[in-house]
């Protein structure tokens, strides 16, 4: 049986690890084998981002080397997959290798787009790559005073993170003793300050109470770099001195490439999790089309159902259970507090007020993600 | 000629209906409709709001069950 995972971020590397763990003995016997293929030798701590964008980490404590992340049974490739050949069980990659399979796990993940929307590149700032969260800390670093207005582009990964910037923002400046010259607003996409209910009920006298305007039914249209303007779909616009976005998301090229699903989302089963028309195809993290949040914890969730339903068919030949929607987020809520959301498909979170515990909970998980990657945790 | 593109949005709070339909109407061609699936009782009232907002057209809304059906065309 050989198992093809391809992709190296959180999904498939705690896939990878989990199933290694699971099969061992098929492994030692010959009778499994485990591949991955990724785009990096490196892995990187996403969420980590964050924290790098307002000096809180540096860049180099969000990477480990992605083969010291891996159980010794898995054989690692960085050979990103330039073709899918789904009718024939194998994949083509860019190094022009082929590498045929029995079962294939597709966790390639999801990229910022800011480039289509127009002045976005010039006119903003973000934190979802190692060099723009640099740039944005250096801009938040030099900011004097003014306007700093926050956007959210659709779909994006990790949906806490524009709530949780305005907490951050509100303590960077005024830890700089700047906080009277600055004006936070905050705008989003939907008729509320959250797309869950009750973190938009949460949010809303926080925002008040820490001093944050906010504007809903805001969708990025366009930026105006030389003239600090943005405009939404919705026919308003904001000046800004500072401008502060989380781009819209796209799967990866080669899903998109390939026609496997539009936008680059691969269209899946939201119970077995496996790709639609095709029962050796599994998808797990952010590559799914499915209306779960793009995050490390639904991608962590999704990974062990998916482990425990692939271990069980190559031994008892049946899966044993479904993926429920679950997902955890933390959300940094400023002042060195924290809550958390946990839900799933049919139970909404029931948010706690932040607490000092749930942010060392946070800072600690910082450091236990490497033990979850490996999926030890 | 148009087509429509049916999206399940049952059963989901992050990232939801409304975001599902956001997200999913910049891949289809102007003329498109698409119909969303909706457990969320908020849908009937904040889509159509948003549509409206934004300049698209509802072109259907029915309720079956627990299940809304609003359908949307895609008009710029």
């Amino acid at each position: 049986m050989r198992i093809l995972v391809v992709g190296g971020g959180t999904a498939g590397t705690i896939t990878a690890n989990n199933l290694s763990r699971r099969l061992t003995g098929e492994i030692r016997a010959g009778k499994v084998r485990i591949t991955m293929l990724s785009a990096s030798d490196r892995h990187m701590y996403q969420p980590g981002l964050l924290y790098v964008a307002f000096g809180q980490m540096t860049p180099d404590q969000l990477y480990r080397d992605q083969a010291s992340l891996l159980e010794p049974t898995i054989e690692f490739h960085v050979d990103p997959v330039k073709q899918f050949q789904l009718d024939k069980n194998k994949v083509v990659t860019e190094s022009g290798k082929t590498h045929e399979y029995d079962i294939l796990v597709i966790a390639t993940g999801s990229r910022m787009v800011p480039e289509e929307t127009p002045g976005m590149t010039e006119g903003a700032e973000f934190f979802y790559t190692e060099a723009s969260a640099v740039k944005m800390y250096k801009k938040l670093r030099e900011f004097k005073g003014g306007r700093v207005m926050v956007a959210v582009g659709v779909p994006h990964k990790c949906p806490i993170a524009p709530v949780e910037v305005m907490f951050a923002l509100d303590d960077f400046f005024k830890a700089r003793g700047i906080r009277d010259k600055v004006q936070l607003k905050y705008h989003y996409p939907i008729g509320r300050l959250h797309t869950i209910e009750n973190v938009a009920k949460w949010a809303k006298p926080e925002f008040e109470r820490i001093g944050v305007d906010t504007e809903t039914l805001f969708n990025i249209k366009e930026i105006d770099a030389k003239n600090k303007i943005m405009k939404s779909e919705e026919g308003t616009e904001v000046e800004y001195d500072l401008l502060i976005v989380v781009p819209a998301h796209r799967g990866m090229e080669v899903i998109e490439r390939d026609k496997l699903g539009s936008g680059g989302w691969i269209p899946t089963d939201r119970y077995s999790l496996k790709m639609n028309g095709h029962d050796n195809v599994y998808v797990v993290g952010d590559t799914t089309n499915l209306p779960v949040s793009k995050t490390g914890s639904a991608a962590h969730f999704q990974a062990e159902a998916i482990c425990e339903n692939i271990a069980s068919i190559i031994k008892i030949g049946e899966p044993v259970r479904d993926y429920d929607g679950k997902v955890y987020c933390f959300i940094e809520a400023g002042h060195e507090k924290a809550t958390y959301a946990m839900f799933n498909y049919l139970n909404p979170p029931d948010l706690k007020p932040p607490s000092k515990p749930m942010h060392w909970f946070k800072i600690s998980y910082n450091h236990m993600y490497w033990t979850s990657v490996r999926g030890l945790l | 000629m148009s087509e429509t593109k049916v999206i399940d949005a049952r059963d989901t709070f992050c990232p939801g209906p409304l975001m599902e339909l956001i997200s999913h109407i910049k891949h289809v061609a102007v003329g498109d409709v698409i119909e969303l699936l909706s457990t969320d009782q908020g849908s009937a009232a904040d889509i159509p709001e948003w549509v409206k907002k934004v300049g698209h057209e509802i072109v259907g809304s029915e309720q079956v069950g627990n299940v809304w059906h609003i359908k949307v065309r895609k008009a710029k």
